[in-house]
């Protein structure tokens, strides 16, 4: 039966150029309507990943599936996919309602259903006013719906969009983050996306895959993610993490107690804990942290420390806070009735529990080997 | 003290250039007139001798419609240049579109070899075409000896070889401003084509050509102009026999000193020239075309 479901299928896909390995053994597998996004820094190899599915790219080893099918080989227009290019790649000679017909009018298919499907097309990223006009006297955002319409109007298996918001400024951004979900949901089209921006991964995906160096590091949705990261990159990419190095001591009752910087620090563990002597890595997330000013929080865990720097973003604030113990820390306060005066200086006392840090793994890298 | 100096400055300046306006015309002036004294008098004068030799009148033009050998060269010349600038257009833009696909090392080597004929003398050229034409030129034997053929091939002393040589000076006169063409196309758009189920002939025919389009206005019009008025190689490879315009007006001032027949003649080829670009320039945008823009 999962089987079934599959729908698009990246099997130990590796792409080489020269030496390099861009994309080094990365299976992924994405199910039928699912809202899938590669989020990685660039250079992770993400695009490439993107291109080999829509066939502009002939991966090294490795397969491409549709439904069980191997489409590796296939050239670009026999796939039946439709993207959304960075940049947009409209046809700068033809009117809107032409770019939008032209995979239509590549089909061979009637004038009556071309006219129709176009209509419907436009209508469903409400651009049907500016049929006539060419792209480049559309604003960014309306050319960004031009695309999406192009790339829709003929039922494709599948939706790819490389970076397709980047060129837009940030407000516009958020309001086609959201048009985009909605969009997904009114077509129930597999949509594959690609983008080096967090927040539109974790506001937009079912699932995000996370990509470094040519590999996948962790695909799972984005909340599983952002609150259980598997590797200190996945942590420190997705949102902002404090990192604390410690040495496990010995664990009871789901918790680990390990010692960092001369304090002993407990950490909730599911299954197994780590071997007591191993050493371990713990990531904070700065949300998760109460600060209070005068005495010790009654956490498990608590560490002093001084503001260094402090700065206001209208909801929050951003204090770091150096510690004696587990060096610089970063811990985040919502400003409304925050119960501390940030002040350069000031000691405060950091703290947080078992079960809001969490245990991740040290990346292995090309530069510095584990 | 600073005062008075900055004043003295001031006014010093003042004294050069009373204002912006006489300081642009002097610095133009030298270009100027140069351009007047050895472009427009000379052409000019050429109008001039064609409305008053041997009498003043319309006469030289007149013959536009009534000499028979006017017209017949008139017609050889159109033809000849129409058939380069095709052939010329159509292995240019072939060249031109391997160029831009081409690997940047690849692409060095690929423009050498479209500049260097511009650096060698344009008689040299047409020589070398005699070579390899003639009746016991290099082909002609080749095929002989091969066995393909028994007479000769007539390759040149007429069109098909004023055709050669013509085309072979005028490709990389095309193969510049379609590569300039080329080069600006987005290759997504190409890609995007791809992806939405064009194949690549049905990519070329809608989103590539059209895209190079002013790049094939642009060279068919400076590759149609140049062919106009060209002389050596028509008079080299034609053999004398095929007689185009340029040497027709050569023919009537230096040898026959009718100068009213020739200057009318190039002052013809002239007003036909400008007014061949003046249509374009209704069409496209010159000077984004020739690269001002």
């Amino acid at each position: 039966m999962s089987e079934l479901r599959q729908s698009v299928v990246v099997q130990r896909m590796v792409k080489r150029y020269g030496r390099v390995a861009a994309v080094d053994d990365v299976t992924l597998e994405i199910e039928r309507g699912e809202f899938v996004t590669l989020l990685g820094p660039s250079g992770s190899g993400k695009t490439t990943i993107l291109m080999a599915i829509a066939g502009f790219v002939q991966p090294t080893s490795g397969d491409i599936l549709l439904d069980g099918r191997a489409i590796t080989r296939l050239p670009p227009e026999r796939r039946n996919f439709g993207m959304v290019f960075q940049g947009y790649a409209l046809f700068p000679h033809m009117t809107v309602f032409e770019n939008v017909a032209f995979a239509l009018r590549a089909r061979g298919r009637p004038g009556e259903e071309v006219q129709r499907k176009v209509v419907e097309a436009l209508d469903l990223v409400q651009l049907s006013p500016y049929a006539q006009r060419l792209p480049r006297q559309l604003s960014g955002g309306q050319q960004q719906r031009v695309a999406l319409a192009r790339a829709l109007v003929f039922t494709p298996h599948l939706l790819l969009l490389d970076e397709p918001l980047s060129a837009l400024d940030k407000k516009l951004r958020a309001d086609l983050q959201l048009e985009l979900k909605a969009l997904h949901e009114r077509v129930g089209l597999t949509f594959l996306y690609v983008t080096h921006d967090q927040d539109e991964a974790l506001s937009m995906s079912d699932r995000v895959a996370i990509l470094r160096e040519g590999k996948l590091v962790q695909f799972g949705r984005p909340r599983e993610l952002y609150e259980r990261p598997a590797t200190r990159f996945v942590a420190d990419f997705l949102g902002k993490s404090n990192f604390i190095a410690g040495t496990a001591q010995g664990g009871d009752g789901g918790t680990l107690a390990y010692s960092a910087g001369g304090l002993t620090l407990r950490q909730a563990v599911a299954g197994a804990p780590p071997a007591p002597g191993a050493p371990i890595l713990v990531a904070l997330r700065p949300e998760k942290i109460a600060v209070v000013a005068d005495t010790p929080p009654d956490t498990a865990n608590a560490v002093a420390g001084r503001i260094a720097q402090w700065s206001y973003s209208g909801t929050h604030f951003q204090l770091l806070v150096d510690t004696p113990a587990v060096g610089r820390m970063i811990a985040t306060v919502p400003a409304w009735r925050c119960r501390i005066e940030p002040a350069t200086g000031a000691t405060v006392h950091l703290g947080w529990d078992p079960d809001a840090t969490v245990i991740v793994a040290e990346d292995a890298s090309a530069d510095s080997p584990h | 003290m600073t005062a008075v100096a900055a004043t003295g400055a001031h006014s010093g300046r003042r004294f050069f250039f009373a204002n912006e306006r006489t300081a642009y015309w002097l610095m133009v002036a030298p270009a100027a007139v140069l351009m007047a004294a050895f472009y427009f008098y000379p052409l000019v004068e050429v109008l001039w001798i064609s409305v008053t030799e041997p009498k003043p009148g319309l006469d030289n033009y007149a013959l536009l419609f009534t000499s028979a050998s006017i017209r017949r060269t008139i017609v050889t010349t159109l033809r000849i240049c129409t058939i380069t600038t095709a052939v010329t257009i159509v292995l240019g833009y072939v060249v031109a579109y391997v160029l831009v696909h081409a690997s940047p090392r690849a692409q060095r080597w690929l423009f050498l070899g479209v500049l260097v004929p511009l650096w060698i003398s344009v008689l040299v050229r047409a020589f070398a075409w005699v070579t390899l034409l003639a009746r016991e030129g290099l082909i002609n034997t080749t095929l002989r000896d091969a066995g393909i053929i028994e007479q000769p091939l007539a390759l040149i002393w007429n069109e098909f070889g004023i055709v050669i040589g013509m085309v072979h000076y005028m490709i990389p006169y095309a193969v510049l401003p379609l590569y300039a063409s080329m080069r600006d196309i987005d290759a997504r758009t190409v890609s995007a084509a791809r992806g939405l189920g064009g194949s690549r002939f049905y990519t070329f025919r809608r989103v590539f050509l059209p895209q190079s389009l002013p790049g094939i206005i642009g060279a068919t019009v400076l590759v149609f102009i140049f062919s106009l008025g060209f002389f050596v190689t028509p008079a080299i490879l034609g053999g004398g026999k095929t007689l185009m315009i340029a040497e027709y007006i050569s023919l009537q001032i230096l040898d026959l000193l009718r100068w009213g027949l020739g200057t009318m003649l190039a002052s013809t080829l002239v007003i036909f020239i400008f007014v061949l670009l003046a249509a374009l320039a209704k069409v496209v945008d010159l000077k984004r075309l020739f690269g001002a823009g």
